[in-house]
């Protein structure tokens, strides 16, 4: 047993592990898999491909979002403003199909939620303001901007039938939907550019300690910057699969999307303090969010009693993390 | 009169609130009218009593996303039982119900020592969840007129609604100015480590805050829901946000240690009348939340400057 | 001269009118990768002044911690008015009468001074009301005392550093101690202060409160205590009767056997100019700095906290903006804006504190190693993580980091590996001139002069370094020039061979003309 422990920390193998700190550390994983066995052997459908990308596809859009959310967390800050620009994104992506076309709408889509990304980041990176106060802020703003975009009215394509554009919500690629395969590939390719490239190792650091950051000659706030448009960007494919999904959009669509996003985030172990957090561990996260969902509803309970198995859930991850780092269980103070 | 400039330097929020009143006094010839000031206070409240409470939160170095959820559980309650307890009852069930939900937020944050931001996330989530289950997802509506008579009453010629957050605003600034618990939550909130160290117990403090919060968002509910005579279960999405905004706005620090009950007075009317008067001059409303989310930024970025000019700390 | 030692120590304990008050015995304390205490003993009569000596790292303040309830003791007793007692935290400490006054405030910075001082202890009025009258009324008493001219009703905030240094005494004679400890009180002081607080200290001492004083500074000690004790890499190293020792004596106890006496001082090759600083100022912080170093040769900043040094090698190294003048790299002028500039003209900075600035702490040994120049071991964006290992294992080598392997988190080192892990990383951009700032505070000796004897091999094999420090043994071990700094202006520079303390701390304490 002690060797199968050891295992999970090569290089450390003189060190005792607690139980307290095993769990904290593989916590989120065990839950994973006590998910998957437990919905299993209560349904019957759970435990098939179908099922499997239905729970991926769910997860698809919350997902895609927290990926460019975890670099942001894990280099300090926190991005509140998702849920509405993914409502600003998708309005705008589903307008435009129809005004110039999708091949055109997509890309000037990408440029415009740059674009109030690159606002977010100019704000937290270049002017050092706080970030939950800025995006906060943004939240309200970017939901106006949509409102005013729209004039209040919500937007959809007109001939549904006829264009490519469905591809990302609804199309299947080698047998895989599209939204799981975009999420699928970001997430691959965000755990590289994470744990490879030094643009992960910075933000790393910017996060873990940014004064010794700024010591050892990082730019700073060009790497927050950078955390934002990421996020920005990720939001702009999720918008790309919600537009698709519908085919249309409410003009608030992405409320509340912000908080679900970050309990993704958070369940993965992200600290919010940053310097810590793994895309890996979001994408669990996430689908144990989504896990939650798909077998409660299977099991015929309301989509509104997975809010409380989340809560009860986020607060238990968070908890036992901090319980390990501490050795006790409890707070002292 | 000195301590009065005095006061005003101190909350630059409310120099914009009195630009907004002369601006919008001007403007439209319904806004300076008596029936409209009542007409703002009552507007305000919601979201004002809530942010009351938060004040306590956030000088205390906290935040609770809760509050939104809180409020709508028990606007459910108090509306939803009344066949069974009748008002009063109903009533009394809904302000405790929002007091267990700051108690147990309190508790979860103070025994796990899980960061407020988290805990109160998944209160913000688990809470809504219970609204739907108790709710069904329907709304309710009260059968009797006396309770939504209630919201619609005046007490001293002003409405109830507006009665009741002028008295909540006095109550809790003397709570925070006068009170041994006050002085500690800016300690608490300044300096935590101190204040372990000088024998404060962080955590009763903290419990304590969360409940008043708690009983506020809650207060705040019941009220909302006389005033409509009915409570749907998506009954105050989003106001966390905005209860954070006008405190925020209110000069309260986010990191905790400073702020006040009269700049939080001031954020939350600067967001009124700024809804209010926007309203009068047919500006539609999204208007408003592109100004509000620009001048929370702006304020941010003042008091930025401000700070940095007393104290030089290493650039770049 | 009488020198008492750990065994007579006893006997002098037994005489009736000279009982201790508090006496601390055999008590040790360890920390990961350090003993910060071995069997220490020491006691305090009332009415006394007793001194603790020692050097940054002796074990002073894990003492004083020990005895205000911060940390608690591995082994050994305390023992206070006769009784054991323990001690598990400020408050209990507080409740015996054991109070210390933080060389770091803790105070609240946004409250009134009247509230800082009786943080937690507000007066009551009813039981849930403070009673503001009997507040102002109370602080006002203790500050009158203190010859404070401030009002108990002023925002913190607003005060001088010294002033809340006042305003921490002041908090201690609340509660109307029996012990008081005093770490390092004056180090923020003018000269001024420091006359009113040793004012106040001795008043304390009349009215039969036990004062333990920290302090560095020979003249102070000699001036203020009855006794001194001494302490030397956690181990204690006997007690003196203050009338009966002079500095030399207990400046030999403390320092003990000089492991850099066999660092050479050749005078060194010079070579061309590496850096030239020309009439550098920042409004407020420093002004009119100018000072030049060679390729190969150790130049010692020296000055005590808040001389500006610091800031100094902060503007050099592109963290500040200067006000006033010029830097130039090997005869070059330059405009430094960031560190990365100041990285890309080869400059190097060991920053004064390791865990705040120097090393990203949830990092691993061989991730930090590399931050500075990360770029180096990135091809296309993509690490080049064999690489990273083969340069981290080199310097671990080189420098004897003592760490089980190249992913180990740097949190968990000890303070002299720490700091090593941060001067490879310096070493591995290569630079030309390094920057070291305070590179040996709260290291122990052995890794103390390991990193000495570095930072003469350093300068020899063709770098230009700058030392920065508070410590005059570690200044003339190292520099082969001093440049002592006061009050944000250059005093005097020295050459190694001319140097003597007497004119050094002089030239720190701004007495030469």
């Amino acid at each position: 047993m002690k060797a199968l422990l050891d295992s999970f920390r090569p290089g450390l193998t003189n060190r005792e592990i607690t139980p307290l700190q095993f769990f904290g550390k593989h916590g989120i994983t065990i839950a994973f898999f006590l998910c998957v066995v437990i919905f299993s052997l209560t349904t019957d459908k759970f435990l098939s491909t179908d099922n499997f990308f239905k729970v991926v596809m769910q997860a698809s859009i919350i997902g895609t979002i927290a990926l460019g959310v975890t670099f942001v967390v894990i280099g300090g800050n926190l991005d509140l403003s998702v849920g509405s620009l993914l409502s600003f994104a998708t309005v705008l992506v589903v307008d435009l199909h129809d005004k110039v076309g999708p091949g055109m709408a997509i890309p000037l889509m990408f440029v415009f939620t740059l674009l109030i990304g690159s606002v977010n980041g100019f704000l937290i990176g270049y002017l050092r303001l706080n970030s939950l106060i800025v995006t906060l802020g943004m939240l309200s703003a970017i939901q106006g901007i949509t409102l005013v975009y729209t004039g209040g009215k919500n937007v959809d394509i007109s001939n549904d039938e006829n264009t490519w554009f469905d591809i990302f919500g609804r199309g299947d690629l080698f047998g895989i939907p599209v939204p799981a395969l975009i999420f699928i590939v970001s997430a691959i390719v965000l755990q590289v550019v994470l744990l490879k490239t030094s643009f992960g190792r910075k933000v790393f650091a910017i996060g873990g300690n940014g004064t010794a950051a700024l010591f050892s000659g990082l730019r700073r706030n060009r790497l927050v910057f950078s955390t934002y448009l990421l996020s920005a960007f990720t939001t702009a494919c999720a918008a790309l699969i919600l537009g698709s999904r519908v085919m249309g959009s409410q003009n608030n669509v992405g409320q509340g999307y912000e908080l679900l996003v970050l309990a993704g985030v958070i369940l993965g172990g992200t600290s919010l303090l940053g310097g810590s957090g793994s895309i890996v561990r979001t994408v669990i996260g996430v689908l144990i969010l989504a896990l939650i969902q798909n077998g409660l509803q299977l099991l015929g309970y309301p989509y509104y009693s997975q809010w409380l198995v989340t809560w009860v859930v986020i607060i238990a991850a968070v908890w036992l993390d901090i319980a390990a780092k501490r050795g006790k269980l409890f707070s002292s103070y | 009169m000195n301590k009065l400039f005095a006061s005003i330097k101190k909350q630059p929020i409310w120099i914009f609130v009195l630009a907004c009143f002369v601006f919008f006094s001007f403007a439209s010839p319904y806004f300076f009218d008596t029936g409209n000031f009542t007409n703002i206070l009552v507007q305000a409240s919601t979201i004002g009593l809530i942010a009351l409470g938060m004040t306590f939160v956030m000088i205390n170095g906290n935040i609770d996303l809760s509050v939104g959820a809180t409020l709508a559980l028990a606007a459910s309650l108090a509306v939803g039982l009344q066949p069974e307890l009748g008002i009063t009852g109903a009533v009394l069930v809904g302000l405790l119900s929002g007091i267990l939900i700051g108690a147990l937020n309190g508790i979860i944050a103070w025994k796990t020592g899980v960061d407020a931001f988290i805990v109160t996330l998944g209160a913000m989530i688990g809470v809504r969840g219970l609204v739907f289950i108790y709710t069904g997802e329907e709304s309710f509506y009260a059968q009797d007129l006396a309770y939504s008579d209630f919201g619609a009453s005046e007490v001293f010629f002003i409405p109830v609604m507006a009665f009741i957050f002028i008295f909540m605003t006095v109550v809790s600034h003397l709570l925070l100015k006068y009170t041994i618990h006050g002085r500690n939550v800016f300690a608490v909130g300044g300096n935590r480590a101190a204040a372990k160290e000088a024998g404060i117990r962080v955590g009763p403090h903290m419990l304590f805050n969360f409940i008043f919060v708690g009983f506020m968002a809650a207060l705040s509910g019941i009220l909302l829901s006389t005033e409509m005579g009915a409570s749907t279960p998506n009954l105050g999405r989003d106001y966390e946000l905005w209860t954070i905004t006008a405190v925020v706005l209110g000069g309260t620090r986010l990191t905790g240690g400073y702020g006040s009950i009269i700049g939080t007075l001031g954020g939350v009317l600067a967001i009124a009348i700024l809804r209010n008067g926007m309203n009068l001059l047919q500006v539609p409303s999204f208007y408003v939340l592109i100004i509000l989310g620009s001048i929370l930024i702006i304020v941010l970025f003042i008091d930025k400057r401000f700070s940095e000019q007393q104290g030089q700390g290493v650039g770049a | 001269m009488h020198v008492e030692t750990a065994q007579s120590n006893e006997s002098a304990n037994l005489q009736p009118d000279q009982k201790p008050l508090l006496r601390l015995k055999n008590v040790s304390k360890s920390f990961p990768g350090v003993k910060a205490l071995d069997n220490v003993d020491l006691d305090v009569r009332a009415g006394e002044v007793h001194a603790l000596l020692g050097e940054n790292g002796a074990g002073k303040s894990t003492l004083m911690k020990i005895l205000a309830g911060i940390y608690k003791p591995d082994g050994g007793e305390v023992i206070l008015e006769d009784q054991l007692v323990t001690m598990s935290s400020p408050l209990e400490a507080r409740d015996h009468g054991v109070l210390l006054i933080h060389q770091e405030l803790s105070l609240v910075p946004d409250m009134s001074v009247a509230e800082n001082v009786f943080l937690g202890n507000l007066p009551r009025f009813g039981g849930m009301l403070v009673n503001n009258r009997q507040l102002n009324q109370r602080c006002g008493e203790i500050l009158e005392r203190l010859n404070c001219k401030f009002q108990p009703t002023d925002p913190l905030g607003h005060l001088s550093i010294a002033n809340q240094q006042m305003v921490e005494i002041a908090r201690a004679l609340v509660f109307q101690p029996k012990v008081v400890v005093f770490d390092e009180p004056t180090a923020s002081l003018t000269d001024y202060e420091k006359v009113v607080l040793f004012g106040v200290i001795r008043e304390l001492k009349e009215s039969g409160t036990a004062i333990v004083y920290i302090s560095h500074r020979m003249d102070e000690i000699f001036e203020l205590s009855d006794r001194i004790t001494v302490l030397r890499d956690g181990t204690y190293q006997g007690t003196f009767e203050t009338a009966q020792t002079n500095e030399d004596e207990v400046t030999q106890c403390m320092i003990g056997r000089d492991l850099d006496a066999d660092i050479e001082h050749e005078p060194p090759e010079l070579g061309n100019k590496a850096l030239k600083v020309d009439g550098l100022g920042i409004e407020g912080l420093y002004s009119d700095i100018s000072f030049d170093v060679h390729v190969g040769e150790v130049v010692g900043f020296y000055g005590l906290v808040g001389a500006g040094r610091t800031e100094v090698m902060e503007t050099i190294f592109g963290l500040r903006k200067p006000d006033t003048g010029s830097v130039q790299i090997n005869g070059e002028d330059l405009v430094i804006n960031s560190p990365c500039d100041a990285i890309d003209h080869g400059l190097g900075l060991v920053p004064e504190s390791r865990k705040e600035q120097g090393l990203v702490l949830g990092m691993s040994c061989k991730d930090n190693t590399t931050l500075a120049n990360i770029s180096k071991f990135t091809k296309f964006g993509w690490i080049d993580t064999a690489a990273e290992r083969t340069i981290f294992e080199e310097y671990m080598e080189k420098l004897r980091i003592k760490c089980p392997g190249w992913e180990y988190e740097t949190l968990n080192l000890s303070g002299g590996n720490q700091q090593k892990v941060v001067i490879g990383k310096w070493l591995s951009t290569s630079p030309k001139i390094l920057i070291l700032d305070e590179p040996t505070r709260g290291i122990d000796v052995g890794s103390k002069s390991e990193i000495h004897h570095l930072i003469r091999e350093l300068a020899k094999s063709g770098l230009a370094v700058i030392v920065v420090s508070s410590e005059m043994p570690e200044v003339l071990t190292v520099s082969d020039r001093i440049v002592a700094m006061y009050d944000g202006r250059i005093t005097q520079c020295f050459d190694r061979n001319e140097v003597t303390e007497d004119t050094l701390i002089r030239a720190i304490t701004g007495q030469t003309v």
